[in-house]
């Protein structure tokens, strides 16, 4: 058994520890935001925060996050409450498929949490592992930028931490 | 005064004076007259398009541009252990690029490392190698430099301590360091291996990285290829004393210049993905000259090395797992999917028993790969692996790395590991701050 906590609750996985912990999350613990895509670390669909940084999980063994703090797009706000960044992201539209949304909002939220007011540039580089196919790239974006304003007011400012 | 006393004052003047005109006469270069900007409709395209090919072997950009920055725009920081130097601008605006230079300008600065206005540049600038260049090749540079984009940019001012500040001091080195004509020729080699030379000891400057310098920052003649550093690199050794477990061929250099990687040997990174990237676009004849050349003068491996070399080649057995049981789980978990994957490079990992990263003294290059991975490059069938800088924390890099160097590297553990990975870590991370916009597909992240 290993110990993981995700999203603020501790775990005990029974999984092998060369287990991905994308298939801990969606297999064992039900947590389907983080997406597969290409199973090579090579597209962002599967990016989750650990520990403040974001990470691939498709090729994250469990192993290495034992004891770790997981944060997933549940972690971050719920349907009724929506976290800002998934705020700006509705605001903004900036899904279409949706199917690299969920992995590219974690990888603004630990950008954010690190940088509060990133330029477009950063954020094109922290944002350039992911791939998406629908093509709705300035919207993701604005809503970045969306996101950081959100988190600056007075509201929303609790919510630049995650659970 | 006495007689004597006024003799020996005489002396001692005129041995100043001449000594300060033979200085002077060292040190001091004339300047030459600016120039308006030659029209780009002014060059024959061919030999434009031959000073393309020339640029790319001479890796120019990835000094004279910074990541997110104009191409040949300069102002890149150059670490080295005297102070940081910043690339010039070689586009040719006329205020703060070479816009101004006339020809032989260029040709002085290649051949002898001195600017326009007469002052000495820092060997930063590899005219130690650019002084084998022959006068057409440097013409074709030309051409294509005054062809591109004139961009206005001023570089930094570099920040060195007195007296390195002071540029006639660079004449002294000169004229320790600075010697034309050392490209090797032997008619008997065939043109292949003498083209490869040329290009290899000039304009390539391959030994710019791959020779270790001595106190004053030249390379050191008698250990040439030796290994030397980059950034936080580890330029392997090219010569007799490569850790590479299995030796380079003509043939295998050849693939590995020419697509990146090889299968006997994995894949180029930091610095050296950038020079593969350049030699993309370069003639096959070219690419084939160097490895040719490259190949010859590395000789057969070391004496003790040909065992260790032969032994890889057979073994795979782990009886470093129960040495270091946790450095051998996070192996299992992390790497062996890849690494013991039956994907193919550049997709899959290269076996590990055949990396010189892991088989050379210096763990830096095993660090930062695993730290920083190798980004894909746009356009092309390139290597991958995703870094885990932040799923994997220092005590379990540690235990990797030993691990690694255990089972794989058959030799005695990394010393000093800890540091080793603090430093790696801090220039990943440093990476990450630096960072702007991304760049054209050919520039890959430095480390």
């Amino acid at each position: 058994m290993t110990m993981v906590k995700v999203n603020g609750r501790d775990h005990q996985v029974d999984a092998d520890p060369d287990t991905p912990l994308l298939y801990v999350l969606r297999d064992d613990l039900a947590l389907n935001a983080a997406k597969f895509g290409c199973g090579l670390g090579q597209c962002g669909a599967c990016t989750v925060i650990v520990d403040g940084k974001a990470v691939l999980s498709c090729v994250t063994p469990l192993l290495l996050v034992e004891g770790k703090q997981v944060t997933t797009l549940e972690g971050l706000g719920t349907v009724a409450a929506p976290a800002p960044i998934q705020r700006a992201f509705m605001e903004e539209q900036a899904a279409q498929c949706g199917y690299c949304i969920a992995g590219m909002m974690m990888r603004a939220q630990a950008l954010l949490m690190r940088n509060p007011k990133p330029s477009d540039a950063q954020i094109r580089a922290e944002l350039e592992p992911h791939l998406c196919r629908c093509g709705t790239h300035m919207r993701i974006l604005r809503a970045v930028h969306r996101a950081a304003r959100l988190m600056d007011t007075v509201d929303a400012a609790s919510d630049r931490s995650i659970r | 005064m006495t007689g004597r006393r006024r003799i020996i004052t005489g002396i001692v003047a005129i041995v100043l004076v001449a000594g300060a005109a033979a200085a002077f006469a060292v040190a001091w270069r004339p300047r030459i007259a600016a120039i308006a900007p030659p029209r780009p409709d002014t060059f024959d395209p061919d030999i434009v398009k031959r000073g393309r090919d020339l640029a790319a072997i001479g890796n120019c950009n990835t000094c004279h541009t910074v990541q997110g920055g104009a191409n040949y725009a300069g102002g890149l920081p150059v670490p080295t252990p005297f102070g940081t130097i910043f690339s010039s601008n070689i586009t040719p605006d006329a205020e703060t690029g070479i816009g101004g230079w006339p020809e032989e300008a260029f040709v002085r600065a290649m051949r002898s490392g001195v600017g326009r206005d007469g002052r000495h540049l820092y060997p930063t600038f590899p005219y130690d190698h650019f002084t084998n260049v022959s006068e057409a090749d440097d013409r074709a540079l030309y051409a294509f430099l005054m062809t591109r984009q004139p961009v206005h940019a001023l570089p930094p001012a570099n920040q060195l301590a007195f007296p390195l500040n002071y540029r006639p001091l660079i004449a002294g080195w000169k004229l320790l360091y600075l010697r034309a004509g050392d490209v090797p020729s032997d008619a008997a080699k065939g043109a292949e291996w003498n083209r490869g030379a040329y290009l290899v000891e000039g304009l390539a400057h391959c030994g710019a990285c791959h020779t270790p310098r001595n106190a004053l920052g030249a390379e050191r003649v008698n250990a040439q290829f030796a290994g030397g550093d980059v950034d936080n690199w580890h330029a392997y050794a090219l010569n007799d004393s490569s850790y590479a477990p299995v030796r380079w061929t003509a043939d295998a250099l050849y693939a590995y210049l020419r697509h990146g990687w090889h299968s006997d040997h994995g894949t180029a990174r930091g610095p050296m993905a950038e020079v593969v990237g350049n030699l993309a676009s370069v003639p096959d004849t070219d690419v084939r000259a160097i490895a040719v050349y490259m190949a010859d003068i590395s000789g057969a491996p070391a004496p003790d090395r040909k065992p260790l070399a032969d032994a890889v080649t057979q073994s795979t057995s782990a009886d470093a797992a129960q040495a270091n049981a946790a450095g051998a789980a996070i192996y299992a978990a992390t790497c062996a999917s890849c690494h013991e994957g039956n994907r193919a490079l550049p997709y899959g990992g290269v076996n590990l028993a055949l990396s010189t990263a892991i088989a050379s003294p210096d763990p830096r290059n095993m660090l930062n790969i695993v730290l920083s991975g190798i980004g894909a490059v746009a356009g092309e069938r390139s290597p991958i692996m995703p870094g885990f800088a932040a799923s994997i924390d220092d005590a379990q890099t540690v235990a990797l790395a030993n691990y690694l160097r255990a089972r794989f590297g058959k030799r005695p553990a990394w010393s000093d590991l800890d540091k080793a990975v603090r430093d790696a870590r801090a220039v990943q991370a440093a990476s990450l701050v630096a960072r702007d916009a991304p760049t054209d597909s050919r520039q890959r992240g430095k480390p």
